[in-house]
């Protein structure tokens, strides 16, 4: 302890971010212990299955993630990525998530499918329960060769770049086929092959079998995000995780795109999680929202609510940053202030109050509660705090 | 400054009268030749802009709008001449660029720039901020030696970056400083007209806004022109006074923001208005799905380009390829809907 407060009285002096060698090795030595502890834990083997059962809350819900903690244990301190996150995904329904880069929407998907990058990235804290129908499991707990059954078959992700989540060297037949092996071993390789041509069908692309036999490179970025999502979609998963499907394609092209993810919802019956900084997307697709902010919820509630009632300042802000189509105001944008707070040392207020304009002298206070707005509608904000407290009275 | 007034007398197109038309493109055309072998002749040409011709004003910016493919970046690579053109001209107050020697050229440079779409690898990671936006100054010999620190601070400050970035390097920024760390570098040259292409999509939406707001704000400070190139149309409405709309390789309407934001013509343009998603989740716009892929531009279609995917095609469009034709005042468009319904005044 006594260490720590000579560095940081140091790091003054010198630039904010600036740290001493030895203060690296010490935090990487510090990292390496609790790392090493998470991963004992994660290492056993013959885990009983007792141990990651549990409950779901509400039976409608396919996902829930609660008070989900997410850390990235660097050389430079830990990086706090997701940081309390707590929402639903109901069955059938879309859910959309939207925050800047670097807000840990990623990183929360990522944790779901167990993707983090081990042993720097480790999930803290929290439970991701998850309905597969014979049991519900706790994602968090549940051993990695478990995992490896329900990835692809019960939760599928699709990855933001179609062009470096496909194999180059590969045909794009093979590439799927490989899926679908590797999820019914007891398949025949005809039986096989028919499954990809009818899944290459379903996403919309004609000449079935010359696309079987090509390249990705031989594809435009419109087909090669169509084959990453017919890929996804080849074992019927429950929950599609969509992170930025659409952030790298032309507007025609995402229009088709989200066309085709609604269809497909539809048909094989099963929920997305939609990742994207495009309020548009958002709108269009979701029937829920979740808005994150440095590794925090900062306001969920449905999509009616979201874009007719935005209540967290920073929520508002984002909606007027973004240009409209048709609406006549011109001349300057609105613009959030200042930057994202340093991932590594997150004040212990409210972490949007430096770039807020509707600060109050609460907000000086520590991490704003949850604050209901309606049963749907939550937002992390003292200024609605009041209002509840006077209405209650 | 630099001397315009000699760039003019080596002109070899005195007849081209320059008024507030900044930049002049007349019928550009890019071919790319397509050859099995380093050494065989061509076997065909890709089109990548064939026969685009439109002006831009003074101060005032025009949004390119396309798919990915659709010759939108190619244009502007041809406008600087960094790459070399097929045909036609592009006149720049007054000169064409194309005609211009080694020398008239490099002094023509610092009166065009360019900003890039990828402000992670436009920008060199060995060299502190301060040499990347001071490097083309120093080589222009803009600035006195002893006015040189104080100069690239004023650009810094007018790009919203602190003087004490100069000495850090790239990679020590985020997506938007570092776009801004671009935009400085193509300001300090003290441009007439600068080619953005693409400077927003990379970044998020709130990121976004800054700099359009600063692209905006230094567009009036330095009287500056833009061609904006992008595919996403809310900022592209929202930034441009014009807009030309290109589909595969040609410009098929093109016309002031207001005309053809409220009444598009080409059905190209309003299948690409219709695809833009509505920030409101209980407004559902009637969408025009455009139905397969942007065609290969090394063999287009015939006649009209767009016949194969319009919903409107005629027998006409399969043969003869529609002239661009004055519509309304100030709003042209390239489709056979239109034949014989053009303004005569």
């Amino acid at each position: 302890m006594k260490n720590s407060k000579k560095t940081t009285k140091k790091a003054t002096n010198k630039s904010s971010d600036y740290i001493s060698a030895k203060d690296a090795r010490r935090i990487a030595k510090e990292n390496r212990r609790i790392t090493d502890e998470f991963e004992k834990i994660k290492n056993r083997k013959n885990v009983p299955e007792s141990e990651y059962t549990t409950e779901m809350k509400n039976s409608n819900n396919l996902l829930e993630v609660e008070n989900l903690h997410t850390y990235f244990f660097t050389d430079i301190g830990v990086v706090k990525s997701v940081s309390g996150v707590t929402f639903n995904v109901p069955k059938g329904k879309t859910v959309g998530i939207v925050g800047e880069s670097g807000c840990g929407k990623s990183v929360t998907s990522l944790s779901i499918m167990q993707l983090v990058q081990r042993p720097q990235g480790q999930i803290v804290d929290g439970e991701i329960r998850f309905d597969f129908d014979k049991a519900i499991y706790d994602i968090v707990k549940i051993p990695t060769e478990k995992m490896q059954d329900i990835r692809g078959n019960e939760i599928a992700m699709i990855f933001q770049e179609p062009m470096t989540s496909l194999n180059p060297v590969f045909r794009i037949g093979l590439q799927i086929n490989e899926v679908i092996e590797l999820h019914n071993p007891e398949m025949s390789k005809e039986d096989v092959k028919s499954r990809t041509l009818e899944m290459i069908k379903m996403v919309g692309i004609p000449d079935v079998e010359k696309i079987y036999k090509m390249y990705p490179h031989e594809l435009s970025g419109g087909m090669r995000q169509r084959i990453v999502i017919a890929m996804a979609l080849s074992c019927d998963p429950k929950l599609i995780i969509a992170d930025e499907p659409t952030t790298a394609l032309d507007v025609t092209i995402q229009a088709q795109i989200m066309d085709l993810l609604r269809n497909l919802k539809d048909r094989i019956n099963s929920s997305i999680m939609l990742i994207t900084h495009d309020l548009g997307v958002i709108a269009e697709m979701a029937d829920e929202v979740v808005v994150m902010y440095a590794g925090k919820v900062v306001e969920k509630g449905t999509a009616h609510e979201i874009f007719h009632n935005p209540s967290h300042p920073y929520t508002i802000g984002l909606m007027a940053s973004r240009p409209g189509i048709g609406d006549k105001k011109s001349g300057k944008l609105f613009s959030i202030p200042g930057s994202v707070p340093n991932p590594v040392d997150m004040p212990n207020y409210c972490y949007f109050r430096d770039r807020c304009d509707r600060a109050i002298d609460a907000c000086n206070g520590e991490y704003p509660p949850q604050i209901f707005l309606s049963d749907t509608h939550m937002v992390t904000c003292y200024r609605y705090l009041k209002d509840k407290g006077e209405q209650n009275d | 400054m630099i001397e315009r007034a000699s760039i003019n007398d080596n002109s070899t197109n005195g007849e081209i009268g320059f008024d507030d038309e900044v930049l002049k493109v007349k019928n550009l055309k890019k071919y790319y030749p397509v050859t099995s072998n380093v050494f065989m002749k061509a076997k065909s040409y890709v089109k990548a802009v064939d026969d685009v011709s439109f002006s831009i004003k003074k101060g005032t910016t025009m949004g390119l709008v396309g798919e990915s493919g659709c010759g939108k970046t190619t244009i502007g690579k041809t406008i600087l001449r960094l790459t070399d053109k097929t045909d036609g001209q592009v006149v720049f107050q007054g000169i064409d660029i194309h005609e211009l020697n080694r020398k008239d050229l490099r002094k023509m440079r610092p009166k065009i720039q360019i900003i890039f779409q990828d402000p992670y690898s436009s920008l060199s990671p060995r060299m502190p901020v301060g040499e990347i936006i001071g490097e083309a100054v120093k080589d222009n010999k803009l600035i006195p030696k002893e006015e040189f620190d104080e100069y690239i601070s004023k650009v810094m400050i007018d790009c919203g970056l602190q003087p004490y970035h100069k000495s850090r390097y790239p990679h020590e920024f985020s997506g938007g400083q570092r776009q801004r760390i671009c935009i400085a570098r193509a300001i300090a040259l003290n441009p007439d007209f600068i080619v953005c292409d693409e400077p927003v999509s990379a970044l998020d939406v709130s990121v976004q806004a800054q700099i359009i707001n600063l692209l905006m704000e230094l567009q009036e400070k330095y009287d500056l022109t833009y061609l904006f190139i992008s595919h996403d149309l809310s900022v592209v409405e929202h930034i441009s006074d014009n807009v030309g709309v290109m589909y595969l390789g040609n410009l098929v309407e093109y016309s002031d923001k207001e005309s053809i934001f409220s009444e598009p013509l080409h059905p190209y343009t309003k299948a690409l208005f219709s695809a833009i998603p509505v920030s409101d989740p209980d407004v559902r716009n009637e969408r025009i799905i455009l139905e397969g892929n942007i065609p290969s531009p090394s063999n287009p279609p015939s006649g009209c380009k767009f016949h194969t995917r319009c919903r409107e095609c005629m027998d006409i469009c399969k043969t003869q390829i529609p002239e661009m034709l004055e519509v309304k005042k100030g709003h042209t468009v390239a489709c056979h809907l239109y034949t014989g319904k053009s303004l005569k005044e």
